[in-house]
């Protein structure tokens, strides 16, 4: 790997978005939206605004990062220029960074957009600080980065690419507790929770916008955040062949 | 010439969606050359190509290239490859595309601006590829190989829908390319191109019918116009053929 290869893809994956103003508006714009609207709709009951709202700020970037990146590395894929990278002095982990400091950074100000119109207008309180929920909201969109790398590899088109958001994170989403306490699902829904890597995200969402002290479960969680990112991580570079039939 | 050939194929046997497309192929390319490599539409030529640049699966024989076994990480910067269909990003202007890949193999912005001008795009910098006619998009992509000038270049189909005018220079440049060292393997489906090489591979079906230079050509065969002479380099080679044709 070489810092000058990976910086010049985070540059290069930075061009692309600069010269596709309307995706950089919808990223920005669509999860402050979103949350705007949840304000309303749950205008007279405060407290289900802020149990589902303030985790939801830090949840954002974890569900675009995941549709962006399988839906960029696929035309990567599909463009040849994939094919073209392995065949230059370009290290795997080169185009994997890079992608990770170009998203990561989108990411950032997405959550920041966020976590400001969420904390500093619409009244939403963060215990240990909104900080720490950008933070956090950074984390998971990398985590959403190295899961749709991942899939990509799993589809041909990009009409499955999208179908695979329903498919793999939508089910994340409804069981990660975010909507139902996870203690209140049946036996086997709570198992199957365990195994899927937003439940870990929301869950240290929640322990920074709640009062409790952080204590370590916050860092198992965390750990287990990057640990399911590196692991996905470690899955899409085998599926970046320099060989292909 | 003492030294080894630039690129030495032997025995090659690729399969490719269950059936097989190259069956043992042996062919050699010697340094500072430009051999065309030349057939039909689905005779293997790209196959061929991307066993040479290393990212085919093989399944059987071997390739080497500058001396090591194709593919190794240190020919990723003294080999280029040209793909058929352009593979440069759609989304980002000329110079941004040269500019990452000038990034990765070490170019300099002056050699950005000189390679520009090699395939007639200085005019077009600051546009985005995907604005771009087909043939001006391949031009970007046959220029994000020679940023670094690399000893070995595989071009697949380079000039394929330039105008005559522009096919010309990309030759000239290819020729003085060829003079300063460099070996090239240029693939076409139109014969009229034969003429340009130094070398000639006819590639049908798989394999390789003959290996020569042009003037090789028209002497064995007889025929002074080199479509003529493939054709009969075909004839010939199906009559050879033919008395197995009836076999079961």
């Amino acid at each position: 790997m070489s810092a000058r290869a990976t910086l010049a893809t985070a540059r290069r994956v930075l061009w692309q978005i600069r010269h596709d103003p309307r995706t950089i508006a919808l990223l920005l714009v669509v999860p402050t939206g979103l949350l705007v609207l949840l304000y309303f709709l749950f205008e007279g009951q405060p407290h289900t605004f802020q149990r589902i709202g303030a985790p939801l700020c830090g949840l954002f970037p974890f569900i675009v990062m995941f549709l962006v990146t399988s839906i960029a590395m696929l035309r990567e894929r599909n463009s040849g220029t994939l094919e073209r990278l392995m065949t230059l002095p370009l290290a795997k982990g080169d185009i994997l960074l890079g992608y990770g400091i170009a998203f990561g950074l989108l990411a950032a100000l997405q959550a920041l957009i966020v976590c400001t119109v969420g904390f500093a207008i619409l009244g939403l309180h963060a215990a240990h600080g909104a900080w720490l929920v950008g933070l956090l909201a950074i984390a998971n969109a990398l985590l959403g980065m190295a899961l749709g790398l991942f899939a990509s590899a799993f589809a041909r088109t990009e009409f499955q690419a999208v179908q695979f958001m329903p498919a793999l994170i939508f089910p994340q989403l409804l069981l990660c507790g975010l909507f139902v306490p996870r203690e209140q699902m049946a036996g086997w829904l709570h198992a199957i929770s365990w195994l899927m890597p937003l439940t870990y995200a929301y869950e240290a969402l929640a322990r920074a916008t709640a009062s409790a002290a952080l204590g370590a479960a916050m860092a198992a969680e965390v750990l287990a955040v990057a640990g399911f990112t590196l692991a996905a991580l470690g899955l899409g570079a085998v599926t970046l062949r320099r060989r292909t039939a | 010439m003492a030294e080894a050939a630039a690129v030495t194929v032997e025995n090659l046997r690729v399969r490719r969606g269950g059936r097989e497309v190259l069956h043992g192929l042996s062919v050699e390319v010697g340094h500072g050359s430009v051999t065309g490599l030349l057939g039909p539409s689905g005779c293997g030529k790209s196959t061929l190509m991307r066993a040479i640049v290393g990212v085919q699966i093989v399944a059987g024989g071997t390739v080497t290239v500058l001396g090591r076994p194709a593919g190794a990480s240190a020919l990723r910067r003294r080999v280029g490859y040209v793909t058929q269909a352009p593979s440069v990003y759609a989304d980002i202007t000329v110079g941004e595309n040269l500019g990452y890949f000038a990034s990765i193999v070490g170019a300099d912005r002056d050699r950005i601006a000189r390679t520009i001008a090699t395939v007639g795009l200085t005019e077009h910098e600051h546009q985005l590829v995907g604005s771009l006619s087909g043939g001006e998009r391949s031009r970007v992509s046959l220029a994000t190989a020679l940023l670094n000038e690399p000893e070995l270049l595989i071009l697949d189909e380079p000039t394929v829908g330039l105008d005559p005018l522009l096919r010309n220079e990309l030759w000239s440049a290819f020729h003085e390319l060829a003079r300063g060292g460099t070996t090239l393997l240029v693939s076409s489906h139109v014969m009229d191109e034969a003429g340009e090489c130094d070398q000639l591979l006819l590639m049908r079906d798989g394999e390789l019918l003959s290996q020569g230079t042009p003037e090789e050509l028209r002497r064995s065969t007889g025929e002074s116009d080199l479509s003529q002479a493939f054709l009969s380099v075909i004839k010939h080679s199906q009559a050879k053929r033919e008395p197995h044709a009836g076999a079961p």
